[in-house]
């Protein structure tokens, strides 16, 4: 923790992304435990899968960010075609430093990164969904130039077959 | 929802303040740039300062200048000196203020209040620092 701490004023220079490796998994794992608190390893690996690995062509991006060696940052981000009736747009939903060297660029370097590689993709468009309580990362998008998306986020809770979660024909 | 004057004078005092922390601005400036009384500025920036997000500066060239971090500083904790955000369940008709919560007023609550979430989230979410951004791309 302390070397960590002792990066927090690192040069710029030292700060480097790219793209994931199997051996950079360990410390993904750790940040994400140290920011949520839940230790997710099955599904780190499964993402891993997905996205650090994926087939030359597929526009999905798995990037880290390192300082002297060792993973302090990472990002998930891909183009989605025609979702949600947009043409095709880039998406980040996963964001994460750790939490001992943040407010040192980290985060915009890894978004930075991203933006670029979208704009080789021919994407102009960069969409993400939070938690509105979370305000933390909320604010960090906001400083990034971020405003808010033409699309409203819905859900419904699911209910198992009882006629209450029917809706009501009183309307039809 | 519409800001009251107060907290329109709030966050654009505060936005001269923050794109200069260092300098002291009288409160006399703030009043003729913004065509507003001085006195009533006065109430807006005592209340600034109550909260800690300005400091009043004595003697010549004195005023009031930026006490807070532009980059942590939310326009919601600007808004919420000024403004009262209804707690869900309070969004209703004052037409009978003693009757029970009809099944209509409970709908309309659940709709305004969402309506009330995602402004507060909204608000919450920018900085001033971000605002100031947001201002320099206004005025390029």
């Amino acid at each position: 923790m302390k070397a960590l701490r002792s990066r927090r004023k690192a040069a710029p220079g030292q700060l480097s992304v790219r793209p994931v490796v199997r051996a950079d998994l360990d410390a993904v794992i750790d940040i994400d435990a140290a920011v949520t608190g839940l230790e997710k390893r099955e599904y780190w690996q499964r993402v891993y899968r997905r996205y650090g690995i994926g087939a030359r062509g597929e526009r999905r991006w798995f990037l880290v960010a390192v300082i002297d060696g060792q993973v302090v940052g990472f990002l998930i981000g891909e183009v989605r075609d025609w979702e949600f009736g947009s043409p095709p747009c880039g998406w980040v939903f996963v964001i994460d430093v750790d939490p001992r060297v943040r407010q040192a660029g980290i985060a915009s370097q890894l978004l930075s990164t991203l933006n670029a590689s979208l704009r080789r993709a021919g994407v102009r468009k960069l969409r993400t969904l939070l938690a509105r309580d979370n305000t933390l990362i909320l604010s960090f998008f906001r400083s990034q130039g971020m405003m808010a998306a033409p699309l409203i986020p819905l859900e419904l809770d699911v209910f198992d077959g009882d006629a209450q979660a029917a809706p009501s024909n009183a309307a039809k | 929802m519409r800001l009251q004057i107060n907290t329109t004078l709030a966050l654009y005092s505060v936005l001269e303040f923050a794109a200069d922390p260092e300098r002291h601005i009288p409160a006399a400036q703030i009043a003729t740039k913004y065509g507003v009384s001085p006195h009533h500025l006065a109430k807006v920036l005592a209340e600034l300062a109550r909260a800690g997000i300005v400091e009043s500066v004595r003697g010549v060239g004195g005023g009031y200048r930026f006490s807070s971090n532009a980059r942590r500083m939310t326009l919601m904790d600007v808004i919420q000196l000024f403004e009262d955000f209804d707690p869900p369940g309070s969004h209703r008709l004052d037409v009978d203020a003693g009757a029970a919560a009809t099944p209509v007023d409970r709908a309309l609550d659940a709709v305004l209040s969402e309506i009330d979430e995602v402004i507060k989230a909204t608000f919450s979410s920018i900085t001033l620092a971000t605002m100031l951004q947001l201002v320099g791309k206004q005025q390029s």
